[in-house]
């Protein structure tokens, strides 16, 4: 099981009623394939940086969701042959968070180590708020 | 002794700025602008979202090309994660591919 984040577009003209049932739809597609949903947010309407099908505005909802490929497979299907969906992007973010988790774990062992030796061989994070001690720094070199 | 580390100090320092253009070759002009920090960096992120084109606009260009580390300050770590980004976020209608004149 990975975890999978899924933005995609509808179309502006289609009716908030419509657009409710969509979600719902692309929801259950999900979990019929084996998915388990962890967040839906409906992002709203925002203008497209370029056009779409014609379209300058879409409406954006994200889906948060754990599954296998099957599950991302079925679900890009279905929005492939849906016409109100005009875009949609699939992006794997367990490797992602995996590694954000490792990067804050070593950043908090760094800091609980810290104290004992805080006075001057570590300047990389501490000194920063205080910009101008860094020029002269820089003469040095 | 404090007396003559002052003293040192005050030696030091009148030579350092005259150093720089006599170091022949430095990297540094004879100003040298303040030095760029990544943000990323700065602020501990770790993850770029792609969904955050507001903060993703600060490094493209106004023809909606990803601009150099150079001209941003940001590291070679996040300027890679941050390169995904835009990328992505071009491929939703985030952020322009281009940007006609």
């Amino acid at each position: 099981m990975h975890k999978y984040e899924v933005m995609f577009i509808i179309r502006p003209d289609t009716p908030e009623e419509e657009v409710e049932k969509l979600v719902s739809l692309m929801e259950g597609f999900v979990t019929g394939a084996g998915g388990k949903m962890e967040k839906i947010e409906k992002l709203g309407r925002r203008r497209l940086a370029y056009r779409v099908e014609r379209q300058r505005e879409g409406f954006y909802v994200l889906f948060v969701f754990e599954g296998v490929h099957a599950t991302v497979n079925e679900l890009e299907r279905r929005m492939r042959v849906t016409d109100a969906v005009i875009k949609f992007l699939t992006v794997r973010i367990d490797e992602e968070q995996k590694r954000a988790a490792k990067l804050a774990k070593a950043r908090a062992e760094k800091q609980a180590k810290r104290p004992k030796a805080s006075t001057q061989p570590p300047p990389d994070i501490a000194p920063i708020p205080a910009a101008p001690p860094d020029e002269p720094e820089a003469t040095q070199a | 002794m404090p007396m003559m580390k002052r003293n040192n100090r005050t030696e030091g320092r009148p030579a350092r700025p005259a150093g720089p253009p006599g170091a022949a070759g430095g990297p540094r002009r004879q100003f040298f602008r303040r030095r760029k920090v990544c943000k990323f960096c700065q602020e501990k992120i770790d993850v770029v979202d792609y969904k955050e084109a507001r903060m993703l606009g600060q490094f493209i260009s106004e023809r909606g090309k990803i601009l150099p580390r150079r001209l941003t300050g940001t590291c070679a770590p996040h300027q890679r994660l941050v390169a995904v980004a835009i990328k992505r976020a071009r491929n939703i209608a985030l952020l322009p591919f281009a940007t006609q004149l």
